[in-house]
């Protein structure tokens, strides 16, 4: 089922994408939709939602491995993500290990944009498919 | 740095609980605001319902919240001064449309970090659905930005 490399590609990260993620997402933090709020918390401009990245990250696994699969998914935050910012995600799986009586395999995930500077780093950790 | 030894007396302490009805309608809005066009994620399964992609669960909470920066402002934190440092989600049990979760968080960990320019909170929210059975367990970590 997963022995390679997952790999997915986003588009740019426009005011409209964190305005809609915003609304949609609950998370009405000023700093990610209102310019004035975001200068007056000291950052140049309006940037893009942790949780955006986290959920594009997800995508990255859910394209590949059914969601009732997915037994854990954490991520780190490494740095902001930009207005413009074009991020890619890729997913390296890792060898078959048995966990919890099934069998399981960790997705060493990394979220990076078109400079290639890391956003996010995460794991995935997946049930195995059954194999006869 | 004011208040940031204040918080220590926060371990423990239990946020107001949530309660969130997972609607479908507000669940395409946040599927189209992320782009998510995998069938497996956007169409009813054979009981009509959808599941909800993997990072969800942590919408959910702040959208059903009666104050969705409950969970820095209940410990005297501003939501303009903390960023998302670490974000984790372990799961036990599928979520669908239609279901009713119960959420419940605490304060487990408060850590300063560079001579006190950071300091770091650990959160646990503990998730139950309509039938008490437990879906998930949801892990945040924030940091303050002291002095921003």
């Amino acid at each position: 089922m997963i022995s390679e490399m997952l790999q997915k590609s986003f588009p740019p990260i426009t005011r409209t994408a964190l305005a809609l993620y915003a609304g949609a997402s609950g998370d009405h933090n000023a700093v990610h939709i209102d310019s004035d709020a975001a200068k007056a918390a000291g950052f140049d401009d309006v940037f893009g939602q942790g949780m955006l990245g986290m959920a594009y990250m997800g995508q990255t696994v859910s394209d590949a491995v059914p969601q009732d699969r997915i037994r854990h998914f954490s991520t780190r935050f490494i740095a902001i993500t930009q207005l413009g910012a074009q991020l890619s995600c890729t997913g390296q799986p890792g060898p078959r290990y048995e966990e919890d009586g099934e069998e399981r395999i960790a997705i060493h995930l990394e979220m990076t944009d078109q400079h290639g500077d890391i956003k996010l780093t995460g794991r995935a950790i997946i049930a195995a498919e059954i194999q006869n | 740095m004011t208040g940031a030894n204040r918080l220590e007396s926060f371990i423990g302490h239990h946020f107001a609980p949530v309660t969130a009805m997972v609607e479908a309608g507000r669940l395409r809005f946040f599927l189209k605001a992320i782009g998510e066009t995998n069938p497996a994620l956007t169409e009813p399964n054979e009981q009509g319902r959808v599941p909800i992609p993997p990072t969800y669960l942590f919408c959910l909470e702040m959208l059903d919240a009666e104050n969705p920066f409950a969970f820095t402002e209940e410990i005297g934190v501003s939501i303009e001064t903390i960023l998302h440092a670490e974000q984790s989600f372990t799961y036990h049990h599928p979520v669908h449309s239609g279901d009713r979760l119960d959420f419940q968080a605490r304060l487990e960990e408060v850590a300063h970090k560079k001579g006190g320019a950071l300091t770091f909170l650990t959160q646990r929210v503990d998730v139950a659905n309509q039938n008490g059975t437990q879906v998930a367990e949801i892990e945040r970590r924030l940091v303050i930005r002291n002095g921003a």
